[in-house]
């Protein structure tokens, strides 16, 4: 459903919103940084960036769910500026959500018309609301009885009927936030038919989502966020998948690479692991958003997890520690299959895992730094449930000097510390147990220069002392010199694995972009995107032994 | 005494200036109060005040609340809430006069029939205290919820169990728990001194104390370091139960009558009040054991004071209520 270069340059000469140099900070932090938006009437525009661009922040912005700071704001040719998302919703900006706010036992009509239910007499009209949210229904081309409750429907289909309430508004625009992470194909093919059914209307539609190939299906064009700036504008029929996650990331495609940009030092990246792999995993999957991964970790091997948002990198580390359970695939750990029945099981078995959200799954804020390290090996500290005082003084002290925390003392509030000192206290929360695995995900996320070579060198030598690493990262650099291998995930399937010899910031693109190394997939058998998925277990197996 | 015994995170040294002030502040503030409650009876009541009776009567009537209130400190630390003690303190209360008072073989035994009463009646409640736990931490209900309903039921159930009447017996030497005395000192208080020194020592040393807040203080991360969160608030509900099952049998000790419409009547909110008066946190993660404490011995003493004053009951309600408000507030402006 491509527009044809003329239809796509009028819709934009009366652009139904402009947003521009749009600024917000929160606590003193910039969210957005001069940001701006352009989308046509009756255009689907995609809205896509890294965790952390400003995506969320311009389309809460554009819902009068925050309130800007600097920058103009013009809706159907109007300056506008929503101080509620009632006063949006009013003038024709419509938000549909991941959950959908409908009232679940009244019926499909009822949910269309709610707080607006015609009436007669002031008496609720119920044919004339049926007959209307029929009309309404066969407008988007669902077929669906009006008179059913909401709760007996799937997702896919309450989506729907949310998309029928914002047509009901006569809203010019309507903004999906991640409609399809919770669709199976089919019903991401009705959603698209439905996202064409507005766009005949006239209903322009601003569409997030972390899946490139549902931009390609469905966008006529695309915004591109990074550091809370708008990066780029394009059609989306003139820009390629590379390019866009190049866009994303700031990278350039063919960029020369300048070495030495992290803590890692390259020289210790090994050219191979010969020893049996200390972990097999083996078509992992729990839904929705982990269909397949397999993986193998050499001990004393830093493996990379390479992928976009989304793309099922963190799904797999939980997976693996049990922090969500599997609903499928094998895990070997050890020589051994385990299946986890929680995190405490992961952690006797010898796994450590630091989340990518420290503050909310890492740290417990109102304990010490000495209370914080040794939580998880409390058990080891102790006799009879008693903690001894002084084994585990012993070890937060060698800690706090080995990995050089500063710290007031280990009486010392944890969230008193900066990021890359609680980080540190995390880490050392697994090193006191002596872990033969490490999950560590985003590991230098949020963390200033100087600690971040600190901890990229400091997971150099515990690798070096035979500690196995599986490393989330979103940073190119870090898994390019960091990682003796990196494996690609994309759309919650592990794709290409590469050595350290054979990675680049353009391969890396490319399999995160495609789901395939640009320069070893051969055209002639490879489609270019999707079906990759399906040759996993292959690819996989020839990033090993080289 | 305060910082010593409190826990590493509301007592802790710290680096900036104001969280020290803030610190002290949550470890005085109450102790401060209390002192001021003392020295205005001491001053201004001391023919009645400053007797051995006042000292007993004060500690007699302070125990049950204290008690109670300790267990309610650690299912608080866990951001949890039990709302059910009252009614607990009435099932334990009620089932105790039925061992008591019946002629059945075991109970001639000379001790055994005592220590029957005390055992049954708290591994009863300790059931429902598992119960509460099966509610918060296996349904995920809120807690607040969860224990309301036992809140409301178990009254109930305790009339039934009693079947609906006031029950009058005369074991002294059972009801040494409310009213012996060990060198002048009453046996509740005594055992009320050993469950809150238990209990924060429990917090400060032992391995289930750290992981209380832990999970108090940030449950999922608590999970993923490997705590065991459901057992927590599974004993956590389970000590509160049974502490409260306690203090109900220390309750009908003192009538030498259990009475399931008044035992324990009021005592989750009175508990509540104490906890938040010694200044542990509402939210979890933080608790002070002897705050409680003197939480709770606060909340006595304004009574006592206001009732020697010659004020009336409905009075004493009203300014405790204010006292508590005044207590609460004191301690945010310190942190």
């Amino acid at each position: 459903m491509q527009t044809t270069p003329e239809t796509a340059i009028d819709r934009r000469s009366d652009p139904v919103v402009v947003m521009d140099g749009v600024t917000k900070a929160f606590a003193g932090v910039p969210a957005l940084r001069g940001a701006s938006l352009t989308i046509g009437r009756g255009e689907v525009h995609a809205l896509i960036g890294q965790n952390g661009a400003g995506k969320s922040t311009l389309v809460r912005i554009l819902t009068g769910a925050h309130q800007r700071d600097g920058g103009h704001v013009i809706f159907d040719g109007q300056p506008v500026d929503f101080r509620t998302p009632i006063a949006a919703q009013q003038a024709g900006v419509s938000t549909i959500y991941q959950e959908i706010n409908l009232v679940p036992y009244r019926s499909v009509a009822e949910n269309i018309y709610l707080g607006r239910e015609p009436r007669r007499f002031g008496i609720l009209d119920r044919s004339t609301m049926n007959r209307n949210a029929r009309t309404l229904l066969r407008r988007l081309e669902i077929d669906l009885d009006v008179e059913r409750p909401l709760y007996e429907l799937n997702i896919a289909l309450q989506q729907m009927v949310a998309l029928a309430r914002a047509l009901s508004f006569e809203s010019k625009l309507v903004i999906l936030d991640e409609p399809t992470s919770s669709l199976d194909d089919r019903e991401v093919q009705t959603l698209f038919g439905v996202i064409r059914g507005l766009k005949r209307d006239g209903v322009a539609v601003l569409f997030i989502t972390h899946r490139l190939d549902e931009l390609y299906a469905v966008c006529d064009h695309v915004t591109i966020m990074r550091d809370g700036q708008t990066v780029a504008d394009r059609p989306m029929a003139e820009t390629t998948k590379i390019e866009l996650v190049a866009t994303m990331l700031g990278k350039e495609l063919g960029e020369v690479r300048r070495e030495g940009q992290t803590g890692f030092d390259e020289a210790r990246r090994s050219k191979g692991h010969d020893a049996a792999p200390l972990l097999t995993i083996r078509n992992l999957r729990r839904e929705p958003g982990l269909h397949e991964a397999s993986i193998e970790i050499a001990p004393g091997e830093t493996l990379g997890l390479a992928g976009l948002l989304g793309s099922g990198r963190t799904e797999t580390a939980r997976a693996l520690f049990a922090a969500d359970q599997p609903e499928g695939g094998d895990v070997q750990f050890d020589g051994r299959a385990v299946a986890f029945g929680g995190p405490a099981d992961a952690i006797r078995a010898g796994i450590g895992f630091c989340s990518e959200d420290r503050k909310g799954e890492g740290i417990i804020p109102d304990l010490s730094v000495r209370e914080n390290m040794t939580l998880a090996a409390l058990p080891t500290l102790s006799r009879a449930g008693v903690v001894d005082p002084g084994q585990q003084q012993a070890i937060v002290d060698r800690f706090i000097d080995r990995l050089g925390i500063k710290t007031a003392g280990p009486d010392q509030r944890i969230s008193e510390l900066s990021g890359g000192n609680q980080q540190k206290v995390l880490l050392a929360r697994w090193l006191c147990l002596n872990p033969r695995l490490l999950i560590l995900d985003e590991p230098t996320r949020g963390i200033d220069v100087g600690a971040k070579a600190e901890i990229q060198g400091l997971i150099d030598e515990l690798a070096g002392q035979g500690l196995s690493v599986l490393m989330i990262s979103s940073e190119l650099e870090e898994l390019i010199e960091g990682a003796d291998r990196v494996t690609v995930m994309r759309d919650g399937r592990s794709t290409v694995t590469m050595t350290h010899a054979e990675v680049s910031q353009d391969r890396l693109l490319g399999a995160m972009a495609q789901g395939v190394d640009p320069e070893s997939a051969d055209p002639s058998t490879r489609p270019a995107s999707a079906d990759a998925a399906g040759e996993t277990g292959a690819v996989v197996g020839s990033g090993r032994g080289q | 005494m305060a910082s010593n015994l409190s826990s590493p995170a509301a007592g802790s040294t710290t680096s900036s200036g104001r969280t020290a002030i803030g610190s002290i502040g949550r470890s005085y503030g109450g102790l401060a109060a209390l002192l001021l409650l003392i020295a205005y009876n001491a001053v201004f009541n001391a023919g009645a005040f400053l007797t051995v009776s006042s000292l007993r009567i004060n500690l007699t009537q302070v125990a049950e609340i204290a008690i109670v209130a300790t267990a309610m400190t650690l299912v608080i630390a866990t951001g949890g809430i039990d709302l059910s003690v009252g009614s607990l303190m009435a099932i334990a209360g009620s089932i105790a006069p039925l061992i008591l008072l019946s002629s059945a073989a075991p109970w001639d035994v000379p001790f055994l029939g005592g220590a029957l009463a005390y055992v049954i009646p708290i591994l009863v409640v300790a059931a429902f205290g598992a119960a509460n736990g099966f509610l918060v931490a296996s349904l995920r209900i809120q807690p607040i919820i969860a224990t309301l309903i036992l809140f409301i039921s178990g009254r109930g159930i305790a009339q039934v169990i009693a079947g609906g009447r006031l029950k009058s017996f005369d074991e002294p030497g059972w009801q040494v728990i409310g009213q012996g005395r060990v060198l002048g000192i009453p046996v509740q208080a005594i055992i009320m001194v050993v469950v809150v020194v238990t209990a924060a020592w429990v917090l400060k040393r032992t391995v289930f104390g750290r992981y209380v807040l832990a999970t108090g203080g940030n449950e999922e991360a608590a999970r993923l370091a490997g705590v065991p969160v459901v057992r927590v608030k599974y004993a956590v509900y389970i000590v509160s139960a049974m502490l409260a099952g306690l203090a109900g049998l220390i309750s009908i000790a003192i009538n030498s009558a259990s009475d399931p419409a008044n035992v324990g009547q009021d005592m989750e909110l009175n508990a509540i009040a104490a906890v938040a008066v010694g200044g542990t946190s509402l939210l979890g993660g933080r608790a002070t054991i002897v705050g409680t404490f003197i939480g709770a011995l606060i909340i006595q003493l304004t009574g006592y004071t206001l009732l020697t004053e010659g004020l009336s009951d409905a009075t004493v309600r009203i300014v405790t209520a204010g006292a508590i408000l005044g207590a609460v507030l004191l301690q945010r402006r310190a942190r």
